[in-house]
Parts: structure tokens; sequence; C-alpha cells
């Protein structure tokens, strides 16, 4: 267990505690506006001060926390459960009509950053947390796709597989049975760097707005109300900001540290 | 080589056009009545009228497709509803702001990645190594635009070396570059970290090649093996990603000029969907769309140039 | 006065001690051949001539190339001597060039970084020495348009262009066709009759070793337990391990007489043709005859070899046997049903045949326990396998091979590449198949975990009526497990007849430049001292 991994995996966890405590309680109801309240520093009453409109941040902070890791959450869903499929579907059929569909399909979606994908969705629909998480997701599809096509390809290579075919095993079974428990472990290092993707992405989206709308709290928005106050009460800034940064940090050194020891290549010790 | 940029260029053409329609059902199509999806409820009768004959939505779906596209190629991406203008005209403005600022982002983003990237990978587990992937860690996880906000901070509030927003215009080139000096560093910052990542682990990867034990052999110090044998083979993955990163970077300059106050596609895109102006969003989407695709393109032929087994296949 | 001189060399690895007290002499114009099975050392030792060590070694004792210690060489002048006083060929030519430069930049590059010369007359010498060892081919070349062989013609010349006093090879033909084998080592005598030049070649062949060296030294964990003079070896083996060794490469196997039968396999005029990419946009795709016309027979019981050198179609064949690829003219039938119907595998064909791959470290799932691996066939027999008939099923096949029933139990990283393959062959037992493809099934295996092998192999034959195809480049292997022989080229059957006849006797032109460019061990009686 490298140092990483475990730092990593207690910040991430830290986070996904304080959205699951945010279910029972939090310190102030968020909804509740105390003008005469507003941007407090922080001090006992109110550990992260208060924001312009008297809400307590810490609290906010906790809620905030729920959204982002729903939105990313179910963006990663989306685009592991049509993504991956695809991709094993695509490598056992390599060199089709129907490969070639796939991968063309794979580098159309690429031109859409998810921030057009949303642009486009909440023209029509208007903004909410759900065409976030529809946006980012439909984004992480080619994503786990291409991927999983990449490290699926080499392996119907391996003789286990022809062996596995000579036996008349169909391709469908050989993709569940040999294919993918040895992809499994790049497809959870995979998703633990596109959940703090996602992460990264709703705060985007919802600080210009097309995310989640008020009164669900999100970071991104939060950052986007405190972008005036910067001078006069920073902590308003850079407490949602700090927010982000650590949850995405604990995500990535666990993804790295997942990474480093799931590697199955040798290290070739050279000189 | 010929053969190989046909097929791309092939593949460019059919993307456009699939784009084109996704980006068309999407906007025309999905909302039902584009017309009164954009005047609301209480729009009156003879004016939704007028925006139905405006928007050519009695002609059948794929004349309107095709007037579209051919408009497009005319320079005609139809008029805005809320401005009144030419949209190629409020386009035309803006995009003097959002692509030169993509593009500065990326320059930076690769000067910067590439040195520290092979820095650290010449310099494995040393400590330029671990400061390096340390600086990257944290680059990678800030979000571009509170980035931005503590570089307003810092160097515009209170160094007073940049100012906090605004576009002085390119009638003085200095002066247009300055005011979007900031803005690029804060786009630039975390894709360089994400490609140093990705420029040390590509580097790495060669180093265990059995090539670069040869060039040793023949006599080659660790660094030359490095310089002319391992950074060549690394820089050919690395090609692709920075595709990727230009349109990530011209979606992130979006959400940069907010904090920064510049007239580029971004504010006129965000204006556009809260008045709900179809006609734009359509226009503008296509545009980036359109810019991301031939960025990719011209990224496939320059590995054709750099790699040469993608040129002769014998 | 030697050229280079190995004293008491020993490495360690982190904790690990490598090699111990290695000595050994190389003169101008000799050859001197280091073998041994893998993880002998012998690399290790090679590499540490060149101080190419992996990171983390620590070495003890001399390595004297004439006057300097190499070991107690600061890095700068060891890099001014690589390349000009000692030059190195490794194994595999398919990875060992820069990919994006053209073959004639890289040859001159040993010039440039060593010499004050311009890149004009460095360019020309590059691509006089291209052509003194045998590459007529244009040095604005990349490498992925040369074969096998021509890449390591491009390494021995990169290695050899500042005509260094020592050359060291360490398996420079293993990954090389037969023929092609037998042209490369003809160049390194022959360079090292005109450059005066010591080389120190590392091979696990002992064939070729008998055939090119000198002197011979052979390791053993590594030690060097014997070396001598080539003659004086190979007729006076004193070490047990030299004369295991030998015996092991010599190995004759006792197959059970073969009655003849009726047919079991049929392969009739059967052609593969493959499609390629376009060359020009509107022209025909130009195709490839992977098989043209082949057509074979193997009875009930009859054990047949084939074999050819990379490229004659026999890997087609076999997938094409196995009903894993179509073909497009004739058919293959087993016991009268065909292998492969509209697009799908003949399940009772399958039941018949199974197949035992090369590489040991790539047959199996890695995360699928032994017992799991090898009951994977039973999928093909129609009736529901119930869980117990599965377990005895498994059990005796482990028997069968040499192996416990505990051995089921455990996970496949756990085993040598030797008993991989016995396992494999299990696999391949279990629904007690009439006919076995082995796919160079020996191939990757060290000498004495061969013949173990083909022992086990002509066990099974005594045991029940088993029949084979038996695929591999190795003909003394082929000579001894076979009864009848074919040999491939260019997808056609050039030869075919009963192997001893085949082997003495060549008829077709390519059978005898086979069998005369495959290297050989010497007759001489190596007799295994009973301790």
């Amino acid at each position: 267990m490298s140092r990483g991994l475990v730092i990593g995996a207690f910040l991430t966890l830290f986070f996904v505690a304080l959205a699951c405590v945010s279910f029972l309680w939090v310190p102030y109801d968020i909804e509740t506006l105390q003008i005469s309240n507003k941007l407090k520093t922080p001090n006992l009453n109110h550990w992260l001060g208060t924001d312009h409109f008297g809400r307590d941040v810490l609290s906010m902070v906790m809620m905030g926390a729920r959204t982002s890791i729903a939105v990313a959450l179910l963006a990663v869903g989306i685009g592991m459960a049509i993504g991956v499929p695809l991709g094993l579907f695509s490598a056992a059929r390599r060199g089709s009509f129907l490969d070639e569909i796939i991968m063309r399909g794979n580098d159309l979606i690429f031109a859409f950053p998810s921030l057009v994908i949303a642009i486009l969705i909440t023209a029509v629909f208007g903004a909410s947390a759900v065409n976030a998480i529809v946006a980012i997701g439909i984004f992480n599809i080619p994503v786990f796709a291409r991927l999983t096509r990449a490290v699926a390809l080499p392996l119907w290579e391996r003789d286990f597989v022809l062996s596995a075919r000579v036996c008349g095993k169909s391709e469908t079974r050989i993709s569940v049975e040999h294919i993918f428990p040895n992809i499994m472990n790049l497809m959870i290092v995979q998703g633990t760097i596109q959940f703090s993707l996602g992460i990264l992405a709703e705060a985007s989206l919802s600080y210009i707005g097309l995310g989640a709308q008020p009164p669900t709290a999100s970071w991104g928005r939060m950052l986007a109300d405190a972008q005036t106050l910067v001078s006069i009460a920073p902590h308003v800034a850079l407490v949602p900001g700090l927010a982000i940064l650590l949850m995405v940090l604990g995500l990535n050194l666990m993804g790295d540290g997942l990474r480093d020891r799931f590697d199955p290549r040798i290290k070739k010790n050279r000189t | 080589m010929i053969r190989y940029t046909i097929a791309r260029f092939f593949s460019l053409i059919i993307s456009l056009i699939v784009a084109s329609l996704v980006i068309f059902l999407v906007i025309q199509v999905i909302p039902g009545d584009p017309a009164s999806f954009m005047l609301g409820i209480n729009a009156r009768e003879d004016t939704l009228a007028a925006l139905r004959s405006e928007m050519g939505l009695d002609q059948p779906l794929t004349l309107r497709y095709f007037d579209w596209v051919i408009g497009m190629f005319q320079g005609d991406f139809g008029n805005s509803w809320t401005y009144k203008t030419p949209v190629s005209e409020l386009i035309a403005d803006r995009i003097w702001v959002s692509l030169p600022l993509a593009i500065y982002a990326l320059i930076l983003s690769t000067l910067i990645a590439f040195p520290a990237g092979i820095v650290a990978a010449s310099r494995r587990g040393g400590a330029s190594d671990v400061t390096i992937m340390g600086a990257t860690q944290m680059g990678v996880a800030i979000p571009n635009f509170w980035f931005a906000m503590i570089m307003v901070l810092i160097f515009a509030i209170n160094l007073r070396w940049f100012s906090a927003g605004g576009f002085p215009g390119w009638s003085n080139p200095l002066q247009g570059l300055k005011s979007l000096t900031l803005p690029a560093i804060s786009l630039a910052l975390p894709q360089a970290a994400i490609l140093a990542r990705i420029m040390r682990s590509s580097l790495l990867d060669i180093l265990l090649e059995d090539f670069i034990r040869t060039a040793r052999a023949k006599g080659l110090t660790r660094s030359q093996a490095l310089w002319r044998h391992a950074v060549r083979n690394a820089l050919i993955p690395v090609l692709t990603i920075i595709g990727l990163q230009f349109s990530f970077l011209l979606a992130g300059g979006i959400i940069i000029e907010q904090i920064f106050f510049l007239p580029g596609l971004g504010r006129l895109i965000f204006q556009a969907i809260s008045a709900r102006d179809l006609i734009v969003v359509e226009s503008v989407v296509m545009l980036l769309v359109f810019t991301v695709i031939m960025v990719n393109f011209a990224v496939d032929i320059t590995y054709a140039i750099v790699d040469p087994r993608l040129r002769r296949k014998s | 006065m030697s050229l280079l001189s190995i004293e008491h060399l020993s490495l360690s690895i982190g904790d690990t001690k490598i090699l111990h007290d290695v000595s050994i002499d190389v003169c101008p114009g000799e050859i001197v051949a280091i073998t041994g099975e893998s993880g002998s050392g012998k690399s290790l030792t090679a590499l540490a001539v060149m101080a190419l060590l992996p990171r983390g070694s620590v070495t003890d004792g001399h390595i004297f190339l004439e006057n300097t210690d190499i070991l107690r060489t600061s890095e700068r002048d060891l890099c001014r001597m690589r390349g000009c006083s000692m030059g190195m060929v490794f194994q595999e030519p398919m990875t060992a060039l820069n990919p994006v430069q053209t073959i004639g930049d890289q040859v001159a590059e040993t010039i440039i970084i060593h010499e004050k010369t311009s890149k004009l007359d460095a360019n020309i010498r590059a691509t006089a020495m291209l052509r003194r060892v045998g590459l007529n081919v244009n040095p604005s070349r990349y490498p992925h348009e040369l074969s096998g062989g021509q890449r390591q013609r491009v390494v021995i010349a990169m290695a050899i262009a500042l005509r260094p006093k020592l050359l060291i090879a360490d398996e420079p033909t293993t990954a090389l066709d037969v023929t092609t084998q037998a042209t490369i080592l003809e160049l390194l005598k022959d360079l090292v009759t005109e450059f005066d030049m010591g080389l120190l070649i590392i091979t696990h062949d002992l064939a070729v070793v008998a055939e090119i060296a000198n002197k011979i030294a052979v390791m053993q964990e590594g030690h060097i337990v014997e070396a001598a003079a080539t003659y004086d070896l190979l007729h006076n083996m004193r070490h047990p391990y030299t004369k295991s060794l030998f015996n092991a490469a010599t190995h004759k196997v006792i197959l059970p007489e073969y009655i003849p039968a009726p047919p079991l396999l049929s392969v009739e005029s059967v052609t593969r043709t493959y499609n390629l990419p376009r060359v020009t946009v509107f022209g025909s795709r130009p195709t490839f005859q992977a098989l043209a016309g082949v057509s074979f027979h193997i009875s009930h019981g009859e054990r047949v070899g084939l074999v050819g050198e990379s490229g004659c179609g026999k890997s087609t064949l076999t997938r094409a046997i196995l009903g894993l690829e179509e073909v497009q003219e004739g058919q293959i039938l087993l016991d009268g049903q065909p292998v492969f119907t509209k697009k799908s595998l003949n399940l009772p064909a399958r039941r018949k045949m199974q197949v035992v791959f090369q590489d040991p470290y790539s047959s199996f799932n890695p995360r699928h326990r032994v017992d799991r691996l090898i009951a994977e066939p039973l999928h093909v027999l129609n009736n529901s396998i119930v869980g117990k008939y599965i377990e005895k099923a498994v059990s005796k096949s482990l028997e069968d091979v040499g192996l416990t029933p505990e051995d089921g139990t455990k996970y496949i990283h756990e085993f040598s590449g030797g008993q991989r393959q016995r396992i494999a062959i299990a696999r391949a037992l279990i629904i007690e198949p009439e006919l076995i493809i082995f796919d160079e099934a020996v191939s990757a295996l060290d000498v004495s975990i061969r013949a173990q092998v083909l022992d086990l192999i002509a066990g099974l034959c005594r045991k029940r009526q088993l029949a084979y195809l038996f695929i591999s480049h190795d003909l003394s292997v082929v000579r001894t497990i076979t009864d009848r022989v074919m040999v491939m080229q260019s997808g056609k059957i050039v030869e075919q007849g009963d192997t001893e006849q085949v082997f003495s006797n060549p008829q077709h032109a390519y059978t005898q430049k086979l069998i005369a460019a495959a290297p050989k061990l010497p007759e001489v009686t190596y007799n295994v001292e009973v301790i």
C-alpha cells in the first residue's frame, strides 16, 4: 500500500463521509438566509464562516459534496455501463464494419467536449443537475469504449483465448470469462480518474450556471457567487475551491496508487 | 502518405456531416417547435409567424438542413433573434478573442509541459522528478476557473501587473496579448500538468524499449540516448493528446472568459442560452465542433509526418 | 595475449547473488561461446562486459578488455569504448532498431559519435558497412520495411562499424529462421576472420555452439561448470551437468510402433487467401495466398511433423485445421466431418481435436485456477457435465502428465515453464481427443525440460492411440518425435514422407537447403556416468 494510495483514499473517504453525513445532519439549514449574518470569517459558531447570504459555508460544503459526488458518480456509471460493453464488443469484432462504426462514433463524440454537449442540452432542456450528468456521462462513453477496446484487443491474440475458441466458446462468453476479468483492474483505475474529472466538470458546469440550480448547493455555484467578493471575503472563494482541489487530488492519488498496484508489466530494470 | 491523407480527409468530411446533423437535430427538432420555444408561451401569433418564416420552419426538414449547411459555406449563419444582426458578424468579432486565447494557452501548455515531462523522466526517482510529479499532481486537481480567480487576486488586484479583466482589442497587438496572458496561464497550467505527466509516462515507456539499449551499446551516453532516440518516439503518442487538449482549451476558454470579462464566444453563447436564441447557439456550437475536427485532422497528418511507419506500409 | 579477460566476476542484484566467480578468456580471432539454460546467467555476463547491467547491480572481480578494467572505468570512458572497442548484438532484431530513423542514419550514428567526421563521410562508410554485412537495401529505408534477418544485419553493421576488437552476440540468431540463422552465423565467422575480432557468443543452442565456437564455456546457475576447447569438450565431458545437457539435446525418444490405420484428418486442396490493404485508391485489392492447394492426411494414431520457416503458412494451416479461420477453397475433414461449417465451428469435430501452444506464459488465463483451466475443453461436450465428473477428469489428466491432483487448486503463475506445458497437455487430454496439434509446443523450453516433455508425449502414445501434428522449426526434435514429416514453403507442401527417409535423403531442393542449414551436434556418444 503506497503512501499515495493511503492519502488519496483518506481524502476521498473524508468527502464521501461528509456527503453521507449531510443526509442526516448539517450544522445549519442552508435554505434559510440570514443576511444580517453575512460574510463572517471562520469562528466558533461557523467553522468556515458565512457567505453573502449568511449561509453557513461548512453546511454548504457538505451539501455541495453530495452534488459533486452524485453527478460525477452517475456520469462515470453511464460511461462505464455503455462504454465498456461497447469496447468489448468492438474488440471481439475487430476489423469488422461495426467495429469501424463504433470507433468513428467515439471520435465524433470526442469532437464535442462535455461543455459543448452541456450547452446543447441546456439550450433545449434548461439547466439542471440531470443535464450535467447526461452531458458528462455522454463524454465518458467514448473514453471507456476506447480504453476497453485498446486493452482488450491484444488479449484476443493471446493463446489462452485461442484455446477457448478452439473449445468452441462464443465471443460473448470469451469476453465475459476471459477478457473482462483481465481488464477489470484497469477499468477501476480509469473509473477513479474519470470520477475525479467528473468532479471538475461538474464544478465547471455549475460555475457557469449550467449544472445544479439553487437552492441545490454545489461547489461550482459557490465559487461563482464568491467571485465578486474575492477581495473582501477571501474565505468564501477559497473554501469551495480547496474542497474541489482536495477531493480531486485524493481521487487522483488513489487512482495512481491503484494503477501502480495493478500494473501487470514486470518492471524491467534497465541501466 | 497520399493514401493516408485522403483516407483521413474522407473521415473528416464524414465527421463534419454527422456532427452537423446531430447539432441540427438537437436544435431544430427536439424542442418541437423552435419558434415557440424561443419566444415563450406568451408570444403573440404574428411574432410567432414572423419568426417561423424567418427561420424557414414551414419548409421540410431536409430542405432546412441543406439550406443551413449551404448557408454556412457562404458565410451566412442566419440572423440572431435577440440582436437582430447576422450571426456571422457576432461570431467574427468574438472568435478573434476565443481562438487566439486557446492557441496562446496551447503554446504555453506545451512549452511548460514538454521540458517538465522530459526532465522528470530522465531523472526518474530523483528530487526533480518528485517535485515535478508533486506539482503536476496539484496542477491536475485545480479547477482552472478557481486558479484564475486566485491569479486575479494576486497579479491583478495585489500586484497590479495585469488588469483584472477586459480586452482592449487587437489594434495594439502587444496590449491585446497582455490582456490575454492571465487567462491563458489559468487555462494552460492545469492542462500543462496533464500533458507533463503523459510526456513523462510516454518517455519512461520508451526508455524501456530495446532500441534504447542498442543505442547505449553503440556508445551513446544516457542523455544522448534520451534526446536522439527516446524523445522523438515519445512525442508520437503525445501528439494525439494535444489534439484532444485543444478541444478542452477551447471549451475551458469559454468559462475563463467569464472571469476576465473577455468579449469572446463564451459570453455570446451564455447570453444566447438565457435569451433562448437557438440560432446563435446552433451556429456557435457548429463552429466550435468544426474547429476541433479540423485540429484533429491536422494532428493526424502531423502524426504521419513524424512516424514513418504510417507512411510507407510495405 | 587475451583480448578479453573476465576474472572471478561476481554479480549481485539486490539481495540475490547471480554470478559466482566467473572467469573466461577471449583471444583476437577466437570465437568463445557461453552456453547454458535459462537463468544460468549467460546474458548478464555479456551485459557485464558492456557495463550495461541493470540498476542496483553490484559487481566484484575484474573484466579486462586489453588493459582496461571495465568494472573500474568511469561511465564517460565506457561510452567511448562501447561501439568503438567493443560492440554488442542482441537477440530480438524486430525491436532492436529505432523505428523512426532510417537504417543508414542509425549505422552512421555509431561513426559520428565516436569520430569527428562529416555526416557525408559517415553516411558513405555506413552504406559500405551495410553492403559488407550482406544487406543490399537502400540505406534510406526504415526498420519496419525489413525482415527479421535483415534487421539483424543492420544491428551487426551498427556494432562493427568502427571495427571493434571485441564483438558480443547475445542469442543473435535465436529469433531467426534456420536458413537465415545459417547465413548470419557465416557472416559472423567471416567478420571475425577479416577484422581479427574476438567474438563472445551467448546461446542456448548447443548445435550452434558446436558448429561455430573455438571454445565453449558451460554455465549453470551463475557458475561456469566446465570450459574447454570445443573438440576437447565434446569428446571429453567431465562435469555431469554438461553431460546431461548434451544428452538432453540429442535425446532420442522411443515411440511405439505406428500401425497403419484409416485417415483421421483430411486436408483437401485447401487454399486461403488474404486481402491486403489497397495500394492505389481505385485499383483492385492485392491478395496474398497463405495456403495454395495444401493436401495431406493424418491417420489414427499417426504422428506427423510439419516443418517450415516463418511465412510458409504453418500458422495459417494450424488455424484452419482448428476451425479458427475459414478457407476459400478445399475442405478439412476430421473423421469425415468438416471442421468449419457455415461460419462457425463444428462441435462434433471439435471433440476429437485439441491444441497445445508454444508460449507457456500466455496460454493460460492468469486469473483462473488450474483445475478450471484444464476443464475448459469439457465445454465442447454436449451433455451437461456434473461437478464430480469434472473433478475426476481433471485429477486423471493431471496424473497423466506427471503432476498431482492438488496442483489443480493452484494458480498458473506458481508453475515453471515446463510444468505449464504439462498443464497445457493435461488440458488438451481431458476430452480424450484423437488428434492433438502441438504448435511449437517445446520450442520455448529449456533443453533438459524439452527432453522430459518429449518423453511424456511418447509415454502418452503408449497408453492410448494418439495422433498428432507436431509443428516445429527445430528439425532435430521433429526427427525424433514423428513417423512422417511434411515440409512447407510459401503455402505449399513441397515434400512429405517417412521421417527418417526425408531427413537422410531429402528430394526437394528446399528440404535439402533446410537440412543443410540446420546446425548439427557432431556424432559423439555422450555417456552419462552413473554416480
